[in-house]
């Protein structure tokens, strides 16, 4: 049993290495490059710039670079704008968090507001039920108590 | 909602909303064609500085303000552009015969890969300054909408005579580029 147990986390980190070595996809990359010429990725793009960007992923991969690597040498050569998405570290890292500061923020202004309505529909229900005038009650009951019989 | 919060989010509202339109006007105001727009009405705006890492030394520098009281062509070119291999020999040819008055030729080479930009120099045996803009940095400020775009700045640091937007050996630029290196030289006609 120890040996099968052994045998399987064998088997799972040779699995995790393999998926930590494999190379780059040139369609993923190409997904999260921006063409600086037309602002869009390249995937998206024909503009001659896109077309030279591509070949040189491509030569970069075969040559047996990292994703991040890659993306390191674009960076080096066009500036941080030709990442589809800001890095996530340093003032880059504040267009991740204010989207999730302002969701946040959205739902606590949303939260309250219902609350609000709701005490103050409960409080309406409340002050819509006056009492009843005696005398008014006495007729509404000899006019019921007419119809019953 | 109380009367008092319903003012504090009336309040928020309208601040919100003012935000917003400063915002719209200030990206408007800054998001014109660069002086490229005030060359167009005919005004003489200062040519925008720059300082940019030169293509042919990887730690060397040059900036606009180095050749101050020079007069400058200054084209911005990548090496993918086909139009830019067509009047590379013609800008070469223009700072050979002019380079005795004092006159400099600075390409930006911009949005490029910087190992093509220098085959590309060797190929049209560039001999004129070359900077390197890989991000572009410089284009906004000019009012640069595509490769190759030429300006002139003369001896007092000032936009002059047309920019030109396309090759300038075409026959539809030919006029307006001998002109500018005349403006450019303080010998317009």
């Amino acid at each position: 049993m120890i040996r099968l147990l052994a045998a399987g986390l064998a088997a799972l980190a040779l699995a995790g290495s393999a998926v930590a070595a494999a190379p780059p996809r040139q369609a993923d990359l190409e997904a999260e490059i921006v063409c600086p010429t037309c602002k869009t990725t390249l995937d998206m793009s024909t503009s001659p710039i896109a077309a030279r960007m591509k070949t040189f992923i491509r030569v970069r991969i075969a040559a047996g670079d990292s994703a991040e690597q890659i993306k390191a040498q674009l960076v080096d050569q066009f500036g941080p704008a030709v990442l589809a998405e800001p890095p996530k570290r340093g003032f880059d890292l504040l267009a991740w968090l204010l989207p999730l500061a302002a969701l946040a923020v959205g739902i606590v202004v949303v939260g309250a507001l219902a609350w609000t309505w709701s005490r103050r529909r409960d409080s309406g229900v409340e002050a819509r039920e006056p009492d009843l005038d005696p005398d008014l009650e006495r007729r509404v009951d000899e006019e019921l108590a007419r119809y019953e019989d | 909602m109380t009367g008092r919060a319903r003012t504090v989010g009336q309040i928020f509202a309208i601040g919100a909303v003012a935000l917003l339109l400063v915002l719209l006007g200030w990206k408007l105001a800054h998001n014109s064609g660069g002086v490229a727009d005030d060359l167009a009405k005919g005004k003489h705006p200062a040519a925008p500085a720059f300082e940019l890492s030169r293509l042919d030394a990887a730690d060397g520098k040059l900036s606009l303000a180095d050749l101050k009281g020079k007069p400058v062509i200054v084209n911005f070119w990548a090496s993918w552009c086909i139009p830019c291999k067509d009047e590379a020999p013609a800008l070469q040819k223009t700072y050979e015969k002019y380079r005795a008055q004092g006159l400099t030729v600075i390409g930006i080479d911009a949005q490029d890969f910087r190992g093509d930009a220098k085959g590309f120099t060797k190929r049209f045996g560039v001999t004129y300054p070359i900077v390197y803009d890989g991000s572009g940095s410089t284009l906004g400020k000019w009012g640069v909408t595509g490769f190759p775009e030429t300006f002139f700045v003369d001896r007092q640091g000032r936009l002059v005579g047309e920019r030109i937007q396309g090759g300038i050996d075409t026959e539809r630029n030919k006029a307006a580029y001998a002109e500018g290196v005349q403006a450019a030289l303080g010998q317009a006609q």
